[in-house]
């Protein structure tokens, strides 16, 4: 599986390619000289590596892929896997801590405070506020007893001062990613510290850090009208499945998520075979794999933790959910629709592209450009996440003197549209030019190429379906997104979200009483 | 993907936590990470790309690029929306928007989308605070055409009433919505307090403004500007010689290119003081301590470079150990003294707290900037600071892309084309005096504003609990065409 195929090579090769053969067939060739960049191996404890070796500059950047996300948090905890997220910064039994086996009984006391606390805190009968103090109090003082073992923030420092690039992590619905760029003689270094973090996590400092989490809460959610809105909205679409919970977690949830729940849910999720870690830059694989190897195996095998079953039922009667609210107008709406695993994946894609792509897409040309009635509009999917059955989003924001009725009249009538009429050749054949137009663009960054394999080798077990999705989209046909236009938008599967311009009180104090 | 993830919004630094370990805690064992081995970077000269000045004044950059078989080009224009009047500000804002959507005479700006989205291609137009540009990228086998067509748009534009009625539209949305996200509103008006409400790198564009633009005023002001110091760029799969041929032919007959019209700026930074802006509809303040920074000219870049990491460049740092990591008060909170190409860019340390922790968090972020000058930097400090910028400093320069902007852009302001070197150079020689030097020469906490957006009721305790004077309330109404200025009438636009 080793690579050997010269960069030399790999550019004449499409250089010479895209003059001479059409583009479907030069993306074939592409593949296959990229297939001999790639490397993959599955280490004894299920853990997946995959290096591209790509020599442009002494760099390499890195994607660590963890199939759970918030979608996963236990009933009552949710924003959970985002917490454990944030926990991963926090170092571990070698990195930042001046004293482990001190650290490690100070901080079984603070767990063991904060279960005294809760436990009195959360009395529905019989809660002795006076109790509750002391309790908290004894809380933080186990806190600082513990607080002095720690180097704070020792993890990215090291990160940071050896160079790395945009260094960050995300949690989604569906999984948990971490990543950042490093020049290429920090790979071992590199792979000491994300081998370290993933397999031995200690938790320090959670409570505070949960405050913090609670702060991206208030300013992604609860301070901004959209994401209040958004969240309502996923609440009212989905009955029974966790997309419609949502991901940074309840108030009353996120605020009371435990260091031991975080803990297990590592235990759980963290395992082997849960994770992809793709590597693309100026490495070797020939020299990476056996080094990666040796500090990738430290992580727990385990088995693959068992697939969520819920399956949202079918909707069959039309929802809504209005908020009046002091910001200015949105609308949206949203269908259920199938999976990525579903055969029609690829179809979903070309009614998104063609109602929504650029200035030559329906919904611009008509709501935007002739009505006028939207500053934009689009239809996308999936929403919220892309593992299990989402939906696909409409959403458009009304120019002054436009309401959100009349956007929603003009939606209707293009989803109307593409299901009584064919979409054009031209419309059809522009979707699929510029799928591989984009793969192709995106195989020159670093980053982004990292987090597709790593994507991609988890959602399909092999990373080949990158290239591989080209034949699902080359496949997909007129009378498809007719179809799935006529199953997918109908009113009893559909939810929408509406934001109406309310007034503020008359009564407000013009300018508040913050003094 | 939502990406509900750790932000590096902060910036700033170090070191200082260790101070704050309580004394006689033992030293950490081992560090295993610093007996990994760092062998030699592999070696890398950056490839930089061919340049070309042309008699007339006018600069070609060309660069290959051979890994994918794409083209990629942009003409840059002197001249941007601070040179615009007043009385129409948006003006370079409608005319990026127009010029493309417009299209020419040969091909209106809807042909030109279909023809171009067909093959995957683009071409765009815009408008930004100091330049106007017109880009396009395509699969290198339309190289040819695409070209074509973005010279027939950069030279012969049919700015339509139509195409700027659209836009005026669109940008009158954007400011009936600019007070409906308070993060917005807070960076907004910070800039208004460091360079004052009219400055032309601080106003923004009303209904009025944006009104009195006319299809004459897009063509006026290609006119006056297409006749600057072009600079042309293109990196891709394409062969420089016969690029550069092509290239020449385009825009060496061109006349001499007018020299840009000196500048005469005066910039005071803002009025001392605590401002406030109230927005009932948010449970966190948006804190803004704002100064005025520096020009990338000035010789100190690189000691406040140094200085803005160790303040608020990253996880490690002051601003971020103290206000996120110890005391929890907040997710988001950074910041540092900036520096613009050709003008100063502000100072600006920006915290995001719940509304009860409005005071200890503003409190705590500005303690930070005041211990710049009270709580020493330390040799550790340094180290960290320097090890952070030189060891990611790669990044810089780490595709063709990035090198090429660079070049570009030093090309634009009128710096040396070896800039990155000798900045390099000045970071790794930066001192603790050095620091010290700049903190005194350029961080002035009484002369800052704070600038706080937020749910008044719910600040308690109090911003008066600053100390720094009375309150002042902003008044952030959006203005409505027609009304008398400083008029309060209750709109649809109107928001608080």
């Amino acid at each position: 599986m080793q690579s050997k195929l010269s960069h030399r090579l790999w550019t004449l090769t499409m250089a010479v390619l895209a003059v001479t053969l059409s583009l479907p067939v030069a993306m074939a060739q592409d593949v296959k000289s990229f297939e001999q960049r790639i490397t993959t191996k599955v280490l004894p404890n299920g853990l997946t590596l995959i290096i591209c070796e790509r020599p442009e500059a002494p760099v390499f950047s890195y994607s660590t892929f963890v199939d759970a996300g918030d979608v996963n948090d236990p009933s009552g905890q949710s924003g959970l896997a985002h917490m454990f997220e944030h926990l991963a910064f926090k170092g571990t039994s070698e990195i930042g801590t001046t004293d482990y086996a001190a650290e490690k009984v100070a901080l079984a006391k603070v767990e063991a405070a904060n279960n005294a606390y809760e436990a009195e805190n959360l009395k529905a009968i019989g809660r002795d506020p006076k109790k509750v103090a002391e309790l908290k109090k004894a809380l933080q003082d186990a806190e600082t007893e513990a607080h002095q073992y720690v180097i704070p923030n020792q993890f990215t420092e090291v990160a940071d001062r050896n160079g790395a690039h945009d260094l960050n992590a995300s949690t989604g619905l569906d999984q948990t990613m971490y990543f950042w760029s490093m020049p290429e003689n920090r790979l071992e270094l590199w792979a000491w510290l994300e081998s370290s973090r993933l397999s031995d996590v200690v938790p320090r400092e959670f409570y505070k850090e949960r405050d913090v989490v609670l702060e991206e809460r208030r300013m992604r959610t609860d301070s901004n009208p959209i994401g209040r809105l958004f969240e309502q909205f996923l609440a009212t679409a989905y009955v029974a499945h966790n997309y419609g919970r949502s991901g940074v977690g309840w108030p009353s949830e996120v605020s009371q998520v435990s260091a031991t729940e975080a803990m297990a849910f590592h235990k759980k999720y963290y395992t082997g075979s849960n994770i992809v870690v793709s590597v693309v830059g100026d490495v070797k694989a020939s020299e990476a794999i056996p080094l990666l190897e040796k500090y990738f195996s430290k992580i727990p095998a385990g088995p693959k933790p068992e697939e969520m079953t819920t399956v949202e039922p079918k909707q069959f009667a039309e929802k809504s959910v209005v908020i009046k609210d002091r910001s200015q107008p949105i609308y949206i709406e949203g269908y259920h629709r199938a999976s990525y695993r579903d055969p029609d994946d690829a179809v979903y894609d070309a009614i998104s592209d063609i109602l929504s792509n650029g200035r030559v897409s329906r919904l611009y040309r008509t709501l935007v450009r002739d009505q006028q009635i939207a500053a934009v509009a689009e239809g996308v999917s999936p929403y919220p996440g892309d593992k299990y059955p989402s939906l696909f989003v409409f959403f458009a924001a009304p120019v002054p003197g436009h309401t959100s009725a009349e956007i929603a009249t003009s939606i209707h009538k293009e989803i109307d549209k593409l299901k009584t009429t064919d979409v054009t050749d031209a419309e059809l054949a522009m979707y699929k030019t510029r799928a591989r137009a984009d793969l192709l663009r995106g195989l020159a960054n670093n980053q982004g190429l990292a987090n597709a394999l790593a994507q991609y080798q988890t959602r399909y077990g092999d990373w080949r379906e990158l290239f591989g999705q080209l034949d699902r989209v080359d496949k997909v046909t007129k009378a498809d997104i007719r179809r799935v236009a006529n199953q997918v938008f109908v009113a009893s599967n559909r939810t929408t979200g509406q934001l109406d311009t309310e007034a503020p009180a008359a009564s407000a104090k013009k300018d508040g009483s913050a003094q | 993907m939502k990406n509900l993830s750790i932000s590096r919004l902060a910036f700033a630094a170090p070191v200082f936590a260790w101070l704050l370990l309580p004394s006689g805690v033992a030293a950490q064992q081992s560090k295993p990470w610093e007996k990994i081995p760092v062998p030699p970077l592999h070696e890398f000269k950056p490839q930089q790309p061919k340049r070309v000045a042309l008699k007339n004044g006018i600069v070609l950059f060309l660069q290959e690029d051979h890994e994918l078989p794409f083209v990629s080009g942009s003409v840059l224009i002197p001249g941007g929306s601070r040179d615009e009047a007043a009385a129409k500000a948006g003006l370079v804002d409608l005319y990026g928007q127009s010029w493309r959507t417009s299209g020419t005479a040969k091909m209106t700006g809807d042909a030109m989308d279909d023809f171009l989205e067909a093959k995957a291609a683009h071409i765009e137009t815009g408008g930004d605070e100091d330049s106007t540009a017109v880009s396009w990228d395509s699969l290198k086998a339309d190289t040819d055409q695409v070209y074509a067509l973005a010279m027939d748009l950069l030279f012969h534009p049919k700015f339509s009433p139509e195409k700027l009625q659209l836009a005026q539209q669109q940008t009158a949305t954007g400011i009936v919505r600019r007070n409906d996200d308070e993060g917005e509103i807070a960076s907004r008006e910070a800039a208004k307090l460091v360079y004052g409400a009219d400055s032309p790198y601080a106003r923004e564009p009303e209904l009025a403004t944006i009104g009195a633009v006319s299809v004459a005023d897009l063509q006026a002001w290609h006119e006056k500007t297409i006749g600057g110091k072009l600079i042309v760029s293109m990196i891709g799969d394409f062969d420089s010689t016969s690029m550069e041929a092509k290239l020449r032919s385009t825009f060496e007959a061109l006349p001499t290119a007018k020299p840009p019209a000196p500048r005469h700026e005066t910039f005071n930074g803002p009025k001392p003081g605590i401002y406030f802006i109230n927005k009932e509809d948010v449970n966190q303040s948006n804190i803004q301590i704002v100064g005025l920074g520096v020009d990338r000219h000035n010789p100190d870049v690189p000691s406040l470079a140094v200085m803005n990491d160790v303040l608020g460049g990253g996880f490690a740092s002051r601003l971020f150990q103290k206000v996120r990591t110890e005391l929890g008060l907040a997710y988001a909170v950074g910041g540092g003294l900036s520096f613009a190409w050709d003008h100063p860019a502000p100072f600006r340390v920006v915290a995001m707290t719940k509304s009860e922790s409005t005071v200890d968090a503003s409190k705590a972020a500005l303690a930070e900037i005041q211990g710049l000058s009270t709580k020493p930097f330390t040799e550790v400090e340094l180290k960290r600071a320097k090890d952070n910028l030189l060891n990611s400093f790669l990044f810089r320069y780490d595709t063709k892309g990035k090198v090429l902007a660079e070049r570009v852009r030093l090309e634009f302001y009128g710096y040396p084309a070896d800039y990155l070197e000798t900045y390099k150079l000045a970071l790794e020689k930066v001192t603790i005096a050095d620091l010290n030097s700049v903190v005194k020469k350029y961080v002035h906490p009484e002369k800052m504003a704070v600038l706080v957006v937020g749910n008044g009721p719910e600040i308690k305790p109090g911003l008066d609990e600053l100390k720094m004077g009375p309150v002042q309330t902003v008044d952030i109404t959006i203005p409505q065409p027609g009304a008398p200025t400083g008029a309060q009438k209750p709109g649809p636009a109107e928001k608080q």
